[in-house]
This record gives C-alpha cells, sequence and structure tokens, in this order.
C-alpha cells in the first residue's frame, strides 16, 4: 500500500482548505522560482527521467511531449492547453484535482508552460464542472494576486498569463484537436494530423495539449526528483495514478495508488470489496469505457499499468474502473456505452456517425436476443471497419466496447439469441430506429 | 448531439422573442471574457458568451435557453457571421435552444450511474414531476427533464444534476425529497446525498488520514 507521504495529492477529497494557504502549507508553490531557473533542458530531462506518461488516456511520454515544442520560436507564441474536459464515462479525478487541489495544477501550468516556452496557457474544463470552475477560477485568482502568475511569475522571471476556459457539454472536445477548435470559439470536429499541435495548434501557433493530472504531477517529480517518482509503479509504468473505482464494489471512491498495484487489492483494499464478494464478480472495464472490458478470469490476476493491461488486449485508459457483478445485465451496460458513442460522435467522419449508431442500434437488438447468430460475426466486422478509419480516436472507442464484449461474452450473447427464437421464433428483420428510454425494459415479457 | 438538432431547435416551431441586448451585468462579463483572448481571436468567446446569454435569460425571464436573437447578438459583438453561432449552440449540448424550466433535471444514464440505479431516479422524476419524456417541461412550468452523458463524477453515481449543481449517490427516495424542496423553493446543498466526504469512500477516507498540516492564516 502506497504511503500517505509518496501521495501526491493531499487534499483529494477536500479535507483541507483548498485556497492558497492551505496549498502552501501542503508544500505547493515552494521553491517555483528555483525550479524555473534550472532552466527548460534541464526540467524536460527530469520529467522525461521520471517516466512520467500522460494520465489523459493514451500513456504518451510526457517529457518527450514537451520536447516537441520548438525550442527557438519563429515569431508565433506558444501556448500550453490543458485538457479539463474530464468526460471519458467512469472517470472523475481531474474534478478533485480542481476543486480540491487546484493551486497543484496552476504550478504545474506555470512551470510546464515555461518548459515549452509558452507565455499563457488555456485550462479547458467540461461546462458541466460549474462549481470545480469556481473554485479553480478563485484559485487563478489569488495566484494573481499573489504575484505567482503574470508578470515575472513566482519571482522566476518569466512572465506567464493563465486563463480557464469552459466547455459546453461535448465528449469530443477531450480529444486534443477538437478541443482547440472549441477553444477557437468553434463546433468540435477534431482536425487531421499533420500537422501536429506542436506545429499548429491553438491560433495556428505551436501548442502543447496534456491532461490536468499529468500537469499536476509535475510541480512534485521535479521538487521530489525523478528518482523518487520513477522508483514507485512499474518499469516504463512510473509513478502513483489517480484510480476512480465505480459502479458494484462496497465502497466506491477516488484514491491514489502506485501504478502496477493489482486490480483486485485495489478493490479489495480501497472500497471495501465487490458487492457481494469477489466471486460475485463478473467484469470490469478497467480503464474508462472505452478500453474493452475484462471477464473475472482476468480481473484475478492483472496489474493495473499500462502495459499490464494492454497485454490482455485492454488498456489503462483514465484508470477508471467500472466494475460489474453478477447481477449485471453485461450486454446491455456495453449497448448503453455504443448509445454514449452514438451520442457524442461529432459527426464528421462517415464510418464513425453512421457506425456508432448501427453499432448501437444492433446491440440493443442483441440485448434482447432479437437477432440471428451470424450476425454477431457482422457486428465484430463493421466494428473493425470503424476502429482506424476516422480522424480521431473516437470511432476507436466505440468499437473497442463491442469488440471485448464479444471476445469475452460471445457465449452469452448467443444464448441470449436462442432464448429469443425459442420463445418467440425467428426475428423479422427489423431495426429500432431509437434507443430504449432509460429505464424501459427490454425483456422477453415486456413486448 | 443529435437530440440537440432539428426538431424545432434552430427556432421555427417555438416562440422567438423579437429582441434581446445584453444587460449591464452581462456586457461587465463579456469585456471580462474577451480579455482572455489575443487581438483577433475574439470568436473564442462565442461559448463564452452564449453562456453569458443563457444566464441572463434566466434572470430576466425566469428560462435559461438561447433564443435566436441572442444567438444574432452574440455574433454581432464578436464580428462573426451567425450563422457560425448557431451551429456552435446547436452543437454544444448545454445551450438550451428551446425554453427550460426554472429547474433543468439533467438525468446522467450513462454505465456507471446506470449499474448504481440511474433508471430509479428517472423513474422518480417522471413520478414527481409528471413529465413521459425527455427535454419535456412539467406543467407548472417548474421542470425539465433532460437526459445527458456521464457528467464525470462516477463514484457517486447515480448523479442528478439541477441547473448548476450535482446531487450524488441518489436513488428513488432521496429524488423524491430533492425534487419536493425544489418545490417548495428550497436550495439543498449539492454533493452526496448520503452525508460522505465528496469522493472518498463511504465512512470516511482509508488513505491521507496520517498527515496534518499546519495552515499558517
Amino acid at each position: 500500500m502506497l504511503s500517505d507521504q509518496d501521495r501526491i495529492f493531499t487534499n483529494l477529497y477536500g479535507q483541507h482548505d483548498f485556497r492558497l494557504a492551505g496549498a502552501r502549507a501542503r508544500g505547493d508553490w515552494d521553491g517555483t522560482a528555483a525550479i524555473i531557473a534550472r532552466g527548460r533542458e534541464a526540467i524536460i530531462d527530469e520529467m522525461k527521467a521520471s517516466g512520467l506518461r500522460g494520465r489523459g488516456g493514451a500513456g504518451f511520454p510526457t517529457g518527450m511531449k514537451w520536447s516537441f515544442m520548438p525550442k527557438v520560436s519563429d515569431g508565433r507564441p506558444a501556448y500550453l492547453v490543458v485538457n479539463a474536459d474530464e468526460s471519458e464515462p467512469g472517470t472523475c479525478k481531474d474534478r478533485d484535482i480542481m476543486r480540491h487541489d487546484p493551486h497543484k495544477l496552476i504550478e504545474g501550468c506555470l512551470i510546464a508552460s515555461f518548459a515549452m516556452g509558452a507565455h499563457a496557457a488555456y485550462i479547458y474544463i467540461r461546462g458541466e464542472y460549474y462549481n470545480e470552475a469556481v473554485n479553480l477560477q478563485i484559485a487563478i485568482d489569488e495566484a494573481y494576486e499573489a504575484g505567482l502568475i503574470g508578470a515575472n511569475a513566482a519571482g522566476s522571471g518569466w512572465d506567464f498569463e493563465l486563463y480557464l476556459h469552459r466547455g459546453a457539454g461535448a465528449y469530443i472536445c477531450g480529444e486534443e484537436t477538437a478541443l482547440l477548435e472549441s477553444l477557437e470559439g468553434k463546433k468540435g470536429m477534431p482536425r487531421m494530423k499533420p500537422p501536429f499541435p506542436a506545429a499548429v495548434g491553438l491560433y495556428g501557433c505551436p501548442t502543447t495539449v496534456n491532461n490536468v493530472e499529468t500537469i499536476a504531477v509535475a510541480p512534485a517529480i521535479l521538487r521530489r526528483g525523478a528518482g523518487w517518482f520513477s522508483a514507485l509503479g512499474r518499469p516504463k509504468n512510473a509513478g502513483t495514478k489517480i484510480f476512480c473505482i465505480s459502479g458494484h464494489v462496497n465502497k466506491p471512491c477516488n484514491v491514489e495508488e502506485e501504478l502496477g498495484i493489482p486490480l483486485r487489492e485495489l478493490i479489495d483494499t480501497y472500497c471495501g470489496g465487490v458487492r457481494g464478494g469477489w466471486d460475485n464478480l463478473l467484469a470490469v472495464i478497467p480503464g474508462g469505457s472505452s478500453v474493452p472490458l475484462l471477464p473475472k478470469s482476468i480481473c484475478d490476476t492483472v496489474l493495473m499499468d499500462f502495459d499490464s493491461l494492454r497485454d490482455v488486449k485492454s488498456g489503462l485508459g483514465t484508470a477508471a474502473v467500472i466494475v460489474m457483478d453478477k447481477s449485471t445485465d453485461v450486454i446491455r451496460a456495453i449497448a448503453r456505452l455504443s448509445q454514449f458513442y452514438k451520442h457524442e460522435s461529432c459527426g464528421q467522419c462517415t464510418p464513425c456517425r453512421e457506425g456508432a449508431g448501427w453499432m448501437m442500434r444492433v446491440m440493443y437488438r442483441m440485448v434482447q436476443g432479437r437477432a440471428e447468430l451470424d450476425e454477431i460475426d457482422t457486428l465484430e466486422q463493421v466494428s473493425r471497419q470503424i476502429e482506424g478509419h476516422t480522424i480521431c480516436a473516437l470511432g476507436d472507442a466505440a468499437a473497442w466496447p463491442v469488440q471485448g464484449l464479444i471476445r469475452h461474452f460471445r457465449p452469452l450473447m448467443e444464448e441470449r439469441i436462442a432464448e429469443y427464437k425459442r420463445v418467440r421464433g425467428a426475428p423479422a428483420r427489423t431495426f429500432p430506429v431509437n434507443e430504449p428510454l432509460a429505464g424501459e425494459s427490454l425483456a422477453l415479457a415486456a413486448e | 448531439m443529435a437530440e440537440n438538432i432539428g426538431d424545432g431547435s434552430t427556432g421555427e416551431n417555438i416562440a422567438q422573442p423579437a429582441h434581446f441586448a445584453f444587460d449591464d451585468e452581462s456586457n461587465a462579463e463579456i469585456e471580462k471574457i474577451l480579455a482572455k483572448y489575443p487581438a483577433g481571436k475574439q470568436a473564442s468567446g462565442s461559448l463564452p458568451l452564449l453562456y453569458v446569454a443563457q444566464r441572463q435569460m434566466g434572470r430576466q425571464t425566469g428560462s435559461a435557453w438561447v433564443p435566436r436573437v441572442a444567438m444574432d447578438a452574440v455574433a454581432h459583438r464578436l464580428g462573426m457571421p451567425p450563422i457560425r453561432v448557431y451551429e456552435v449552440a446547436t452543437f454544444y449540448l448545454m445551450f438550451n435552444t428551446t425554453p427550460i424550466g426554472r429547474y433543468h433535471l439533467q438525468l446522467c444514464t450513462t454505465t456507471p450511474c446506470w449499474l448504481r440505479g440511474s433508471d430509479d431516479v428517472v423513474a422518480a422524476c417522471r413520478k414527481f414531476t409528471g413529465i413521459k419524456g425527455w427535454h419535456e417541461t412539467s406543467a407548472d412550468g417548474l421542470f425539465t427533464m433532460t437526459e445527458v452523458e456521464c457528467l464525470g463524477a462516477c463514484v457517486n453515481a447515480p448523479i442528478l444534476q439541477v441547473n448548476d449543481d450535482f446531487y450524488e449517490d441518489m436513488d428513488a427516495a432521496r429524488t423524491g425529497e430533492l425534487l419536493d424542496a425544489l418545490k417548495r423553493g428550497e436550495a439543498p446543498k449539492p454533493g452526496s446525498m448520503i452525508g460522505r466526504m465528496t469522493s472518498a469512500p463511504e465512512g470516511g477516507p482509508n488513505t491521507l488520514t496520517t498527515l496534518h498540516f499546519q495552515t499558517a492564516e
């Protein structure tokens, strides 16, 4: 179990004051100017040595990402943009950082911006986080007033402006280029890459987009050293991470732990176990809705880090652990995710716009069993035709949960189809046009 | 976004006010907002200004929505073609392009909430308000029900967002009590409805218990 002394987010639950005085008492803004005095190269080298991988889902090495920014400006300003559009189902970690530990994020913004030659940063927070935005704005105002940001920020000699910008309810804006479009005042439709944001980003200028948690852990790493951070976790999966454990556990919660903690230990130690005991576990989605689910047999032993989860054909994603016990209709649980992706597709690419809705409609038939056996293969095939054929990863994210379901629960889907045929005969080849109303029964008896 | 487009959301089938002008409170806010963006990039203000308009409508009419004339006012203020503002206003779910009730009940039914019983919360809202489908407003004009996707508070599922506030760890009974209180004009404290400390496990944190901080006030 990670010791409290090694935890970065010491006000995760808001037990203490989130404002500047409280933040200083917890060690924030301590020696910030000295960190900046080390210089860009040294900061980026330290971040590389720490092994920090991006906490927003993709797990790209942070130090390397920072190093992609131009070393010498061609006259265009550079920007840091913080992705606080936390919308991946199951994920609620950045929320706690912004409402309870906002100064960690603000100090991280200053240091990261300096390391990338940026004099300005924008935090793009999802619109629904209204009260979180209020806290964060209070903290930003405090930091300005105390001279920690603004001209000669924290006495470092670096001028730095920080702005908060609210989104308005679109999951797609968590995709970095869609976020930039949205920040420019447009619909959140992802851009083709290349050019990558480091070359052409916000307002056509060099930009790095980082997740809230990634930026917020940077000051702790630079203060305590890359060696401290990389000694936590597992090789190539360094450090601590906030896990969000939701669903059928006795005590859902957020908790910061080391990467590589066994999934079972995470659930048993911090969440009071699976509802009804470990043997009542059906499946877990280990990293937010976009990653394929894992059946209990894999959950028994799997470790919670990027590489361990990739090895079992899933992913750490945002470390949002969604637990389902044996009472769950897992087909319906995944169908609801298909509905999510259908709703959130921006509509730009045909495979995603049409495919996400198609998958949702077929998935809701699969919930009833109102399908032919070979349609399971068709569903799988169509998901493969969406995956990798769109501008951004939303198409992939829509496909993977369905693929995971078929991979691990195909017998259940077949059983459901057989049961439908037994009760009602061969299904007519009709398609429901819309998703069912929430709460509407899809049980056979209800038809 | 699909539900937000068509069905009169661009204003064909609903009564649109003839006029909208930003009031003093809004103008002061707009000035602060536009200072955030570089010269010539004021289009970045489109989302924030739509919020300002929506809030002003709430203040003035009791229904926080963005009529077309308000979109036009935003476009005018930012020097944008109105169509650019229309497409933004209809793309993002949080801009209400039709009038809504005083209390906007935004019900998350995505899988993490569903696993924890969001169907019961939906049923309780329907029962209390008499609303049958989504996007409908109760006969007394108090409540509008909207199905929303993941609100990002999943360890406190299920969530019912009322206007700007999250009510967490809901169930049918607590939903009924909450709506009752709203109807009486009260403003119950947002957050966990079972008295949990934010996202900590029920019963209190089992980490961060060994740390003590001295605040120099």
